[in-house]
């Protein structure tokens, strides 16, 4: 443990600088591109408590992450416009508080995660990866087809939601909002897996059977992790509409959800700041990649086959010289 | 409405379901003999459609181009089977879903690498163009009338290889008892290949049909793999016939949703909010659906087997 | 004679043509120990499995702490006070030896969602567990995980995550199996201290075990109880030793 706890320090510290020596160098790409980081790091550790502690392979949180975003952008642009929510049975305005939004979109994507997951911990296994994955494109559809808010064009935040003390459009103060929300996400799921309640879903992955037999269900342990899964994904998803003051269905679609398996995989599961470290290591290989030609995704894939099949453990699984336990 | 626009979507509805049967065919198989879930289907479907447009527009036959569709995309099934899918059967279900994955992204890149980023049409070949003309003097498309016959034969073929032809007996081996059929000195190499590369070229046979009518181009494949899956989940895991059924059954309800709901809610609400609601609605129709199967029947319609 | 604390009564269980469970009727009363033994495949594994809760019987009733629970599934069952071992063992593999058994202490408690606290450092789990794991010995295997205990030691690890559960009766599948003359005389000295905790519905393919432990034992053959009687009552019982023990050899042993 030792060494992977150095090395997750590291990957926290570098993340840190990076904006930094961005500031320094006058080179305000390279803040953008660490929140980024921060920002799909979140949403990837959200992941994590379903898809590493939990073994439950999601390929939907897409739509955990895209209903975060639209919460910002709904809430801000009735803000913006004057315009209340919906006025009965009470009056409810828009706003652009951070510290609203993020508790709305948090509860609505926990909303969200209890109906799908309800529904879909019914069944396991492969059942449960279609299961995931079929009703977060049901969202994505329905981002498209309901034209209230944009539908298929989606929907600008023309300035990016306020925090108290706070100058969010300065990139290095909305850097570090998202930092500290990432390096928070990061220490619950820390606690949670040595609480009482990690040792449930750890119990719950390995042998769902032995839980039940001590006379805990399984189900309820799993919907419990995968609500707290995809409320800390959601909040993601209300910072990156907030990053790039835009959402739109595309923040739905399969290949998002797709790559937030892919930053997970890519740090390691169950490593905490593996997600991060993933996010930072796809971000860093889109923009090499990105370099070298323009079908760079062909290498993307091409590299990510290979990992798969050859680099079992994920980046800080390699450089801890530990085995996962997949 | 009338009785006829009702016909036309009906008939609408089957072949869209009959396509979709085409892939989770392929799909069900797969998972049933190798365990395998594979996200790359929808790339053979594309594929599938590429070849045949490549092919059609290089000899001018139609056919030609057909058969390209099922021998590229078997190919295609065939040499991804032997250099990645093979070493993913002893793997959990998080690596298969992650390398497929990224197997989408090199197809997809490699498709626009050769074709470029602008879809590709196919023209219905002559005799098949045109009207045909239905009792009760319906007319439907005759190339879209073609495509459910053309599904309903290969799905009648399909459950005629399984149930009477040798491969047929290894596949069901297969699904059954993955150690005994290795016992009984079958090459299970080969065996997880073809079946591999027989999944591919329906998928790919869909591709190039639904190719002619739509268009072909990058990305065409995802969302109808997505559906596929639905499909699956609806008729159940590794059933063929639960494929069929569920296939359809999308199919219709999709099309009939889409055509349906918005007249529906203009019944009682204001015919603007109407079509907005309805199709919204609509959009969501076939996820319902697959909602209210997992909570009758967990396993799907078909399916037995605990997953 | 004391009040039965479980009952099934006419439990019938078809797998296809082949009939599991016959018209099982059996009881298990406080303090006893109550061996259920037979031939392989004579449907022991499926009494077990029905009253814990994992196979819905085809017919029959089954009684539990003066209720009938043939609607609880395993967890309700579980936590009614049924403590149940598995043929084949079954521990959470990457968990230590001590954190098994934590996960049934938690379970007892009623206090899972508890998610900040360390667990490991909570003393009303780590003692009571650690108390248990003594009691199979195994104390000092605590920190190991679970899939490199020995066979042995995990079969006994299952039995102290039973204990911890504080049952008002054990379901035991052949605790004993594979275990070395050694273990077996431990194990039967520690099942005998067991009884006076809770009722022990055994089953056990160590002749010797049974007869040592067994205050009362019953007989399954296809799925149907033949006889059921004190160990005197079946070692000289005519239809046992012609359908069963006499089958099996000399030495008893199955």
């Amino acid at each position: 443990m030792g060494r992977e706890a150095a090395i997750s320090l590291l990957i926290a510290a570098a993340l840190l600088a990076a904006p930094l020596l961005g500031q320094a160098f006058d080179e305000p790409f390279v803040i953008t591109l660490a929140t980024k980081v921060a920002i799909l790091g979140l949403a990837g550790t959200g992941l994590n408590l379903a898809l590493g502690y939990g073994g439950l392979v999601s390929l939907g949180h897409a739509a955990f992450f895209g209903l975060g975003g639209y919460v910002a952008g709904i809430l801000a642009s009735h803000a913006l416009n004057y315009e209340p929510l919906f006025t009965w049975p009470l009056t409810v305005e828009g706003t652009t508080q951070m510290l609203i939004i993020w508790p709305v979109a948090i509860v609505v994507s926990g909303v969200a995660a209890l109906v799908i997951g309800a529904l879909s911990l019914r069944t396991s296994g492969v059942f449960f990866i279609m299961i995931t994955l079929a009703f977060a494109q049901m969202v994505y559809y329905f981002a498209i087809s309901w034209p209230a808010y944009g539908g298929e064009d989606g929907l600008s935040i023309y300035i990016r939601n306020e925090f108290p003390g706070l100058n969010t459009l300065n990139p290095l103060h909305f850097f570090a909002v998202c930092y500290v929300l990432l390096l928070v996400a990061v220490a619950l799921s820390f606690l949670l897996s040595r609480s009482r309640f990690g040792l449930a879903l750890s119990g719950a992955r390995q042998n769902a059977q032995r839980l039940a037999t001590v006379g805990i269900s399984p189900f309820r342990v799993r919907l419990t992790a995968f609500v707290l899964s995809g409320m800390v994904t959601g909040l993601a998803g209300a910072l990156y509409a907030d990053l790039n003051r835009f959402v739109s269905p595309s923040m739905l679609s399969w290949h998002t959800s797709g790559e937030i398996m892919v930053f997970v995989l890519l740090g390691g599961t169950r490593r905490l700041l593996g997600p991060a470290a993933g996010a930072a290591l796809y971000i860093v290989l889109e923009h090499t990649l990105g370099d070298v030609s323009e079908h760079w995704m062909l290498l993307l894939g091409a590299l990510l086959v290979a990992l798969v099949l050859f680099a079992r453990g994920g980046v800080i699984g390699i450089l801890a010289g530990q085995p996962r336990h997949a | 409405m009338t009785a006829s626009l009702i016909v036309e979507q009906l008939l609408n509805g089957l072949q869209f379901g009959v396509m979709l049967f085409l892939m989770a065919a392929g799909l069900t198989l797969i998972f049933g003999v190798m365990g395998l879930i594979n996200l790359a289907h929808g790339s053979f479907y594309m594929v599938g459609a590429f070849a045949c447009a490549a092919v059609a527009a290089l000899t001018g036959s139609y056919w030609a181009g057909l058969a390209a569709s099922l021998a590229a995309a078997a190919a295609a099934g065939a040499l991804v089977e032997v250099a990645v899918i093979r070493r993913l059967y002893s793997r959990g279900h998080l690596d298969q879903v992650l390398a497929t994955f990224a197997l989408i992204l090199v197809f997809s890149e490699g498709t626009r690498w050769v074709f470029g980023s602008f879809p590709l049409h196919l023209t219905v070949p002559g005799f098949l163009s045109g009207p045909v003309a239905l009792p009760g003097g319906i007319d439907y498309p005759l190339f879209r009338f073609a495509i459910i016959l053309a599904g309903l034969l290969i799905a009648a073929g399909l459950f005629l290889l399984i149930a009477k032809t040798r491969l047929g007996v290894r596949i069901r081996a297969g699904e059954s008892d993955r150690e005994m059929i290795a016992a009984l000195g079958v090459d299970i190499r080969r065996l997880y290949t073809t079946v591999f590369a027989l999944g591919a070229a329906l998928a790919g046979f869909a591709g190039a049909l639904v190719g002619t009518i739509q268009s072909v181009q990058v990305g065409m494949g995802e969302p109808v793999l997505i559906l596929a899956f639905v499909v699956i989940i609806i008729g159940g895991l590794g059933s063929i016939v639960g494929a069929l059924v569920g296939a359809v059954l999308v199919g219709l309800t999709d099309t009939l949703g889409r055509i349906l709901l918005p007249v529906l809610f203009d019944t009682f609400m204001e015919s603007s909010s109407a079509t907005t609601v309805g199709s919204a609605l609509a959009s969501m129709l076939i996820y319902i659906l697959m909602a209210l199967v997992l909570i009758l029947r967990p396993t799907g319609l078909f399916g037995t087997r605990a997953h | 004679m004391p009040e039965p604390i479980l009952q099934t009564e006419a439990l019938t269980k078809r797998f296809g043509a082949v009939v599991a469970s016959d018209d099982v009727t059996l009881d298990l009363r406080p303090g006893e120990i109550h061996a259920l033994i037979g031939p392989n495949g004579a449907g022991k594994s499926t009494v077990i499995k029905q009253i814990a809760g994992e196979v819905r019987p085809d017919g029959g009733s089954i009684r539990f702490a003066g209720r009938t629970i043939d609607r609880l599934d395993m967890v309700a069952r579980a936590r009614l006070g049924l403590a149940r071992t598995f043929q084949v063992s079954s521990v959470a593999p990457e968990f230590s030896a001590l954190q098994n058994v934590m996960l049934a202490v938690q379970s007892v408690d009623r206090r899972i969602y508890r998610f900040f606290r360390p667990a490991l450092r909570e003393a009303v789990l780590v003692e009571p567990a650690m108390a248990h794991l003594e009691r199979l010995l195994l104390d000092d295997r605590a920190e190991v995980r679970a899939g490199d205990l020995s066979h042995g030691e995990r079969r006994a690890l299952e039995i102290a995550i039973a204990l911890a559960l504080k049952p008002r009766a054990f379901l035991l599948d052949e605790p004993m199996a594979g275990m070395g003359p050694e273990n077996t005389a431990k194990l039967v000295e520690i099942l005998d201290g067991l009884r006076a905790e809770a009722p022990i519905l055994l089953v056990e393919h160590d002749m010797d075990a049974v007869f040592a432990l067994a205050d009362r034992i019953s007989v399954i053959v296809y799925g149907r109880i033949i006889a059921s009687g004190t160990p005197q009552e079946i070692r000289s019982n005519e239809e046992v030793q012609r359908a069963y023990l006499g089958d099996e050899g000399d030495d008893g042993a199955a």
